[in-house]
């Protein structure tokens, strides 16, 4: 066991773990914050997304231990249902969702998406490397790429993105 | 996942220490590659040395002009470091063709060029695998090899390197600084830093027990035009089938690296040579001695088209 202390959406916390523990179990079973989804537990699905010191990463490919002192937000710290983070309301409005269940990490991510590129991070999808990059249709569709949706509401999840963006969907 | 102890390490020399003193030792900074394979028990450490406390996460520019990348500067800001992008975009353009934004916000320099295989049989702990359990056979050989290696593979196994970025590296002419556990240290061309699998595909590359790379070095810039072209089954988060990676001069001279079809970055400089003549005359020297099964035969043929298109690309 070790014990190890982080803030999550600003509240202190302290947590006396096995050294296994993911951060993503740390945050689902010992915090009960079970707003953050374990999917494939591999990080490959994105359903674990969650934002570390402004960045957004998959919780359950790190261990809690790791992370003393750093400040985290999930889906719980952007909004909850009687205030939104403009995200939410966008995933609401524009139906970015079936099922739900890989949505708090879709929001995180598109999140740290949008942060991403006003800090001018280039993508894959960046035509040129020098220039600023732009919320565009095939940007965002790059940049999301970590995230899957097993109902399939992409283009609504790019609507959503692009409307809180500031963009025309 | 099994059972193990947990420290962080204050100084690169003590972390490569503490590595070959403890039996089952193993360093961790990102963890995204190897928190994966100990979920699967295919990783089974005792011992972890948390690395990411070392202080090797800045980007320095060396007094030859070129740059000294720390080990821990993760995927994300060396891709996006104003000078990367301008003087060595070729591997701006590996790092983001790799993994997904989530990924590379926590993968580090160092933790990419280690990264194991993603071989289906080295991940199916059903199934025998010399990388995984040495001496137990290879599943690929014979089995679905469509992902697998076509050049310096062996009866051992025929495994690749999933690495985007060690290509561009390989073509930068890259060197990789290490410590060892007596302190020394150590400067490897990154062309010696891969082995190939030969009888003992479970030592993947030339570092000693516990050596610790500590940072990347890249030399001045050569200039031209770099291209980084990545074949895969998705448009995105896939690795490669078949990449190149490039960097062609006004006069159609240049580098050439591929990546997708060895256990390691394939570079052949006689096939450099050859590039003012084209992607066919270039890839005939590339692929000398390839050795595809029928399942991944199509990777020949591939190399060329793709090059072909790198060189297209460069002339526009």
């Amino acid at each position: 066991m070790s014990k190890v202390s982080f803030s999550v959406n600003g509240e202190a916390r302290v947590l006396e773990v096995d050294t296994r523990t993911t951060l993503l179990d740390a945050l689902r079973e010992h915090l009960h914050l079970t707003g953050t989804k374990k999917g494939c537990d591999h990080g490959q699905c994105g359903a674990c997304t969650v934002i570390v010191d402004g960045r957004r990463i998959n919780s359950c490919l790190t261990l809690a231990v790791m992370h003393e002192g750093d400040s985290m937000t999930t889906i719980e710290g952007l909004g909850l249902p009687q205030s939104l983070h403009p995200m939410q309301a966008a995933f609401v409005k524009h139906d970015g969702y079936q099922c739900g269940y890989c949505t708090p990490g879709q929001i995180c991510s598109a999140v740290a998406v949008l942060d991403e590129i006003k800090a001018g991070i280039p993508s894959h999808a960046s035509a040129d490397l020098n220039a600023l990059p732009q919320a565009t249709t095939a940007e965002l569709r790059e940049r999301m790429s970590g995230n899957i949706c097993r109902c399939g509401a992409y283009s609504n999840i790019v609507d959503a993105i692009t409307e809180v963006a500031g963009r025309k969907a | 996942m099994r059972s193990f102890t947990y420290e962080r390490a204050r100084l690169p020399g003590e972390a490569a220490s503490a590595a070959s003193r403890i039996e089952g030792a193993k360093f961790i900074a990102g963890g995204t590659n190897l928190l994966d394979l100990m979920k699967l028990e295919i990783e089974t450490p005792t011992h972890l040395i948390d690395v990411n406390g070392l202080a090797l996460d800045k980007i320095e520019t060396t007094p030859e002009g070129g740059l000294r990348i720390g080990a821990l500067v993760r995927n994300t800001d060396l891709a996006a470091d104003p000078r990367v992008r301008r003087d060595y975009g070729l591997l701006s353009r590996a790092l983001l063709a790799g993994a997904s934004g989530q990924l590379r916000n926590k993968a580090t320099t160092a933790g990419n060029l280690l990264q194991r295989t993603r071989c289906p049989y080295f991940y199916d702990t059903n199934q025998p695998c010399n990388k995984r359990r040495p001496g137990s056979g290879c599943a690929a050989i014979g089995g679905f090899s469509r992902q697998h290696a076509i050049l310096g593979a062996s009866e051992a196994c025929i495994a690749t390197h999933p690495s985007d970025m060690a290509v561009a590296l390989r073509a930068l002419d890259a060197t990789v600084e290490t410590v060892r556990p007596d302190g020394s240290v150590q400067s490897v061309p990154i062309a010696e830093l891969y082995r190939l699998p030969g009888d003992t595909p479970q030592i993947e590359t030339t570092l000693v027990p516990g050596e610790l790379i500590t940072a990347v070095k890249l030399p001045k810039p050569i200039g031209g035009t770099h291209i980084y072209h990545k074949v895969r089954d998705r448009a995105s988060y896939a690795f490669a089938l078949v990449s190149v990676g490039a960097i062609v001069a006004p006069d159609g001279t240049g580098r050439v690296a591929l990546g997708g079809v060895a256990h390691k970055p394939w570079r052949v400089e006689a096939a450099e040579a050859e590039m003012p003549r084209g992607a066919n005359a270039v890839t005939e020297q590339l692929l000398a001695g390839a050795k595809p099964t029928d399942e991944n035969a199509f990777k020949l043929p591939l190399v060329e088209r793709t090059l072909s298109a790198v060189f297209a690309q460069a002339r526009v």
